[in-house]
């Protein structure tokens, strides 16, 4: 375990940007979100992102390939720009946890090279939660928000970061900033995370269990009359498919630029009336099918194919921002009886 | 705090309900914590009495769910709105959105609503519980305790500038009626018309930036209710899930902006449900604020029926060039 006192932590971030891009959550007037580091930004004190930390490795758009028309030759061009390693700074454990979700969608076979590549490059350094909110429930999905995985593990206390190395990506960023730390003496960490179990216990969620879905339980909702009144006020907005950092599904479109074509990809959201759009239209007809499937996948299709892991981190984020208030929480509370 | 209370508006559902003036109710539902609420259809007393809420987290405007709603339905809807909202209800009904005859309108007064968000940044994150007093919010919080906050600091942007406190239509009110309101809703456009074009320029370009098109502003909006919307259409040519870049992302509000342009009534309702917080409300009222300079005072959604200046050619129009050396903030 090492340590580094909080005022030092600027010079930290100025050691490690020296040697590779290295990214912050920030404040903004949209609330915080992960910015480049340049010398003097301070990191913010926000429990979470607004857009999550998929961005890294996932982004909204993403070039994948050009191609170059010259009379009757086409030249296909690698669009990849992610070429050196970088760091994230300050991901929680849920997002990090939603990393693991997105790694069997896109690493498994046939794997996705692009997001493979953001993946290889990125260094991890994730933080403990000291400060849940009510809209936390990570817990239900046996995420334990002190103990966050990632290539570096750090803990904030009210003067000092610690850092745990996790792997050799983790243990070379450290030793860049040696000089910068100082041991530390693990007891201080074990009573931070005392003291944020004592706070989870009392969050409004945390009895919130998902006990009740899982893979083979598809015929059990998928007709359940409940939805009608789930999604009857739904918008089919996106916005939760876009702030969650489970949420993977994305469109493929080329774009003309007047002397050749840029391929690019671009988040969807199974929310929209032109997601999946075939020739003969959208299979889901209506916004009760569209909303249904969100949560379908989130809670049922999506652990059954993986072993049972679901594909919700409990982040509490569309909580948060749902122009309705429809959630992942209150689907499970209704479907699945009050638990 | 509400004046009216929850009980006031179930008693008067229930009536209708019961004498068969309406067959369902447009309403607000309880949700996980005093302030995720839900709009909702509740078809008996007992869903009412169960669920439905009125507080100071009712921000939702019903007009836009008429649209669909009046289609599903088969008998008439029970719709209560706020004044503010009943400008949105009359600019539905000018455009021919919804069959009038399927709605009845029980206007309720509003002392304005409350920004969770604002909550947040004054009384700490981790609301245990919000409770509206008559002398203000008690937030019980789970790192700060019990915080008291003064309402008027925490209302969402568009009830501290308030417009109107009137009901512009109803079927029958519920208290008393209000008053048109003198309000400051254009100091901040003013602030930006000050501004050199290159300040004003940085100024979009770093609130649009945060923008990722999930759409909530032109889903929640009462002007936007195209079938399909230009930028879902494939066929239209600027059809896009997401801004390639700075310029498509401007490109999406400035012409959603245009398109409401003489529609919007201010409703607040893009500002108040944009995850990124960004003050998309200063771009329609910056058209307001012309309009009202070029043509006289207008106000979309005031009477049913009027036609915006945009659309209305009369030949002592404002001539362009003067427009746009007026527009630039010479409010002479
Ligand atoms: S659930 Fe909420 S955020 Fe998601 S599409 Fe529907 S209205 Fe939008
Ligand atoms: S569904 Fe909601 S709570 Fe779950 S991971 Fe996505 S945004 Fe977070
Ligand atoms: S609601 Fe906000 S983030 Fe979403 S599309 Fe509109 S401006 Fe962009
Ligand atoms: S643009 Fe915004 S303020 Fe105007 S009508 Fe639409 S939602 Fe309301």
């Amino acid at each position: 375990m090492r340590k580094c006192s909080l005022s030092n932590l600027s010079a930290v971030f100025d050691k490690i940007s020296e040697n590779l891009a290295l990214y912050i959550p920030v404040d903004t007037n949209g609330g915080a979100k992960f910015e480049k580091y340049e010398s003097g930004m301070v990191m913010s004190e926000a429990l979470n992102t607004v857009r999550s930390a998929k961005d890294f490795f996932f982004p909204q758009i993403e070039d994948v390939a050009a191609f170059k028309v010259e009379g009757k030759n086409i030249e296909v061009v690698d669009t990849r720009v992610i070429k050196d390693d970088f760091v994230i700074f300050g991901a929680r454990a849920c997002d990090v946890k939603a990393f693991e979700v997105l790694d069997n969608v896109f690493l498994s076979d046939p794997v996705d090279s692009y997001y493979a590549n953001r993946r290889e490059h990125g260094i991890i350094f994730a933080l403990s939660c000291s400060k849940p909110v009510e809209t936390c429930f990570c817990n239900a999905f046996g995420i334990d928000c002190t103990e966050p995985k990632g290539d570096v593990s750090m803990w904030k206390t009210e003067s000092e970061m610690y850092f745990k190395a996790n792997s050799e990506k983790g243990e070379k960023i450290l030793a860049l900033v040696a000089d910068l730390l100082t041991d530390g003496e693990e007891k201080v960490v074990e009573s931070e995370k005392a003291k944020t179990k004592e706070v989870l216990k009392k969050l409004p969620l945390s009895n919130l269990s998902p006990d009740k879905f899982g893979g083979g339980k598809t015929k059990e909702y998928f007709d359940d009359p409940a939805w009608k009144s789930l999604s009857e006020s739904c918008l089919g907005c996106g916005t939760c498919t876009f702030v969650c950092p489970t949420c993977q599904c994305y469109d493929v479109k080329d774009f003309n630029t007047g002397h050749g074509v840029v391929r690019f990809r671009c988040w969807d959201s199974c929310m929209y009336s032109d997601f999946t759009k075939m020739a003969h239209g959208n299979p889901r007809l209506t916004q009760l099918e569209r909303f249904r499937q969100r949560f379908m996948h989130k809670l049922v299709y999506y652990p059954e194919n993986n072993n049972g892991l679901f594909m919700c981190v409990g982040c509490g984020r569309c909580l948060a921002k749902c122009p309705i208030s429809m959630n992942i929480v209150k689907v499970m509370k209704t479907l699945g009886g009050k638990n | 705090m509400q004046k009216i209370s929850r009980e006031t508006l179930i008693e008067k559902a229930k009536e209708l309900l019961q004498n068969g003036t309406v067959s369902s109710v447009l309403g607000w539902k309880a949700g996980e914590f005093s302030y995720d609420v839900t709009p909702a259809t509740f078809n008996s007393v007992e869903e009412l009495e169960k669920d439905f809420v009125y507080n100071d987290f009712c921000g939702a405007n019903f007009s836009k769910y008429l649209v669909k709603a009046t289609i599903k339905a088969e008998g008439k809807i029970l719709v209560f709105l706020k004044p503010c909202d009943t400008y949105s209800f009359n600019q539905l009904l000018t455009e021919h959105r919804f069959n009038r005859e399927k709605v009845y309108v029980v206007g309720i007064p509003c002392e304005g609503m409350v920004d969770v968000e604002a909550i947040r940044k004054a009384a700490g994150e981790g609301i245990v519980s919000v409770e509206c007093t008559n002398d203000g919010l008690v937030v019980d919080t789970l790192y700060n305790g019990k915080v008291k906050l003064a309402e008027q600091d925490v209302l969402l942007e568009r009830c501290k500038v308030c417009k109107s406190k009137k009901h512009v239509a109803y079927d029958e009110l519920l208290g008393d009626e209000g008053e048109v309101i003198e309000s400051k809703r254009f100091d901040e456009v003013e602030r930006l018309e000050k501004m050199t074009p290159d300040e004003r320029f940085a100024f979009w370009q770093r609130e649009l930036s945060r923008c990722i098109r999930c759409n909530a502003c032109r889903d929640i909006c009462p002007a936007c209710t195209c079938e399909q919307c230009v930028f879902n259409n494939p066929k239209s040519g600027v059809e896009n899930k997401a801004a390639a870049n700075s310029f498509e992302e401007k490109m999406f509000h400035i012409i959603r902006a245009f398109h409401v342009v003489g529609r919007c009534t201010d409703c607040g309702e893009c500002s108040r449900v944009c995850p990124q917080n960004i003050p998309l409300h200063l771009l329609n009222r910056k058209f307001i604020k012309d309009i009202d300079n070029f043509y006289g005072e207008y106000q979309a959604g005031a009477e049913v029926g009027s036609r915006a200046p945009l659309v209305n050619y009369t030949t002592d129009d404002i001539e362009a060039s003067d427009a746009v050396r007026k527009g630039d903030g010479e409010n002479a």
